[in-house]
């Protein structure tokens, strides 16, 4: 075991980061700049039953320490991700993959689910109970427990991967879904996805983003994200996946602290590509400079008191 | 595609609002015409997608417009300072369809990236006729730079204070093998609309990455879905399917 070792419901990381869904296409863009097996892992594009072109642009807003987007889970569709994009990862990844699936109804969620799990490259599913830029799908889910835990349910009867919920920030209590999502037999949460945001252009005073509001990310909602981690891991006894704001070494280490196994870093590969592996690559000096010797002596250590 | 730091050796203004910035560092991944660069500015979170006006040697040359915080920032930069630039984003122009006589049509700061291209067609002994359009005589620029390529080059301008009055696409010479263009959209869609040959038509539009990661500036093509950094900036006439 190296020191950055850790393991997300039962499958070995070479160390916690895991660039995060939407921010990494399908990881080939990446293996331009980087070889990517250096990842923990990966979350790929978010996957849907049926192809989509999500939403009209602008898509994008800047916003101080951040950005919004509203994509819309653009993407091919299940079919043609296997077909077309997945045997192009496998060339780039020899490791297992995070699968990440939307959906507009819990058939939906169960259809993809399905046909990826008879994926090999797939080690994990994450189920996206939370996408902030689809109209009557996706966040719906995620900030209702009951219909969350449907979701699950539904994908939990027809994989055997690990399913990991990935969880909406923009609820009142976080912690009653994560519940709900152990109880329906997640194996795994993952937090927390974009909040819901808005810019508005002054001069012409419509909204930046075409879809009027779109999910905020970045550095700014790292506070936010670490306190939602936190009362997660200490409300569930599945594992935890800590993603928000990540873009460095020691905010992965903070995440850690917080209870998360595992770390997903979203929006900093966007405006750098090189992110990921230089959180990895600067990890065991910044480990050393708090005496930490291990990644896993660390998870959940936050101290009181 | 790389990611490395320039040191800017000038920067100086155009007009009231472009100004003409060069920097020196690696351009070896800079391929083509009609290609791009993303900026990263202190305190701003997004990088700045900027096209290419030129490159020669470890010279690369950006003709801006200060639109918003980003590109006023830049203007306020000296000699002597850094940035962390993405270089070589996008596909760029093909000059393989040019043929003998290709034309290039250029609106306000769309122009820039046609003068690497004049630059490249006419090394290849091209006869490049170009039209520049602006709103106003204020505005002009470069049009002397296009001249010192041995281009032919007719201005235009919408208020008729230089040049010829009215829009690049009243001042369409008769004959003419090609078009490249770049401009405002609205611009385009008149271009789309009344040249005789095929061409190459450089979109923009906002990103988040510049690079192909994040679908923030796709759009519908004939062809597909396409994002605007990685699959263009530039698309054939043939494949674009305007919105609306």
């Amino acid at each position: 075991m190296g020191r950055l070792n850790t393991t997300l419901c039962g499958i070995g990381l070479d160390n916690p980061v895991i660039p995060a869904s939407g921010t990494f296409g399908y990881g080939y863009e990446f293996a331009e700049w980087y070889d990517i097996n250096i990842l923990g892992t990966f979350s790929f594009k978010g996957t849907t039953k049926d192809p989509r072109f999500g939403n009209p642009t602008p898509r994008i807003a800047e916003c101080t320490a951040g950005m919004i987007n509203a994509v819309g889970l653009q993407n091919p569709g299940v079919e043609a991700v296997i077909r077309e994009e997945l045997p192009k990862l496998k060339k780039v990844f020899h490791k297992p993959v995070m699968a990440n699936v939307s959906g507009f109804s819990v058939a939906d969620y169960a259809y993809t689910c399905e046909k990826l799990d008879k994926e090999d490259t797939v080690g994990w599913l994450e189920v996206n109970v939370s996408c902030p830029n689809v109209h009557g799908g996706g966040m719906s889910f995620g900030t209702d427990p009951k219909a969350a835990a449907q979701v699950t349910k539904a994908v939990r009867k027809v994989t055997k991967k690990p399913v990991i919920v990935k969880l909406s920030p923009n609820v009142t209590d976080i912690v009653a879904v994560a519940k709900a999502c152990e109880a329906a037999g997640a194996d795994g949460i993952s937090l927390v996805n974009t909040l819901l945001g808005m810019r508005i252009d002054v001069k012409t005073r419509k909204p930046v983003i075409a879809n009027t509001m779109g999910g905020f990310s970045g550095p700014a909602i790292f506070p936010v994200a670490l306190r939602m981690v936190y009362q997660v891991a200490n409300a569930v006894k599945i594992p935890v996946v800590g993603m928000g704001g990540v873009s460095s070494a020691e905010d992965v280490l903070e995440m850690l602290l917080a209870g998360a196994v595992a770390v997903e870093v979203g929006c900093a590969n966007l405006i750098d590509p090189l992110a990921c592996k230089t959180i990895i690559e600067e990890l065991p000096a910044v480990m050393d400079r708090y005496d930490i010797e291990t990644v896993s002596e660390i998870i959940g250590g936050v101290r009181h008191g | 595609m790389k990611d490395s730091l320039f040191s800017i050796t000038s920067n100086r203004p155009l007009t009231a609002a472009v100004f003409e910035m060069r920097l020196s560092g690696d351009t070896s991944d800079i391929t083509a015409a009609g290609q791009f660069v993303n900026i990263r500015l202190d305190g701003l979170y997004l990088r700045r997608p900027i096209s290419v006006c030129s490159v020669d040697g470890s010279e690369l040359t950006l003709v801006y417009k200060v639109v918003g915080k980003g590109t006023e920032k830049m203007s306020e930069m000296k000699p002597g300072q850094t940035l962390q630039v993405l270089t070589g984003l996008g596909n760029g122009y093909d000059l393989m369809t040019a043929g003998e006589k290709p034309l290039l049509l250029g609106g306000g700061v769309g122009v820039p990236p046609l003068y690497e291209l004049a630059k490249r067609l006419g090394a290849e002994n091209r006869e490049v006729c170009v039209v520049l359009g602006f709103n106003t005589a204020d505005e002009v620029f470069y049009e002397e730079e296009f001249r010192s390529l041995g281009c032919s080059v007719t201005v235009a301008t919408a208020d008729g204070s230089y040049g010829e009055k009215g829009f690049v696409t009243d001042c369409l010479p008769q004959d003419y093998t090609y078009v490249y263009t770049c401009g405002p959209e609205p611009m385009l869609r008149a271009v789309y609309g009344c040249i005789r040959t095929s061409g190459q038509f450089s979109f923009e539009e906002r990103m988040g990455c510049g690079f192909g990661a994040c679908m923030g500036c796709s759009c519908k093509t004939v062809t597909g879905y396409k994002r605007i950094c990685r699959d263009g900036p530039v698309l054939r006439k043939e494949e674009i399917l305007w919105a609306d």
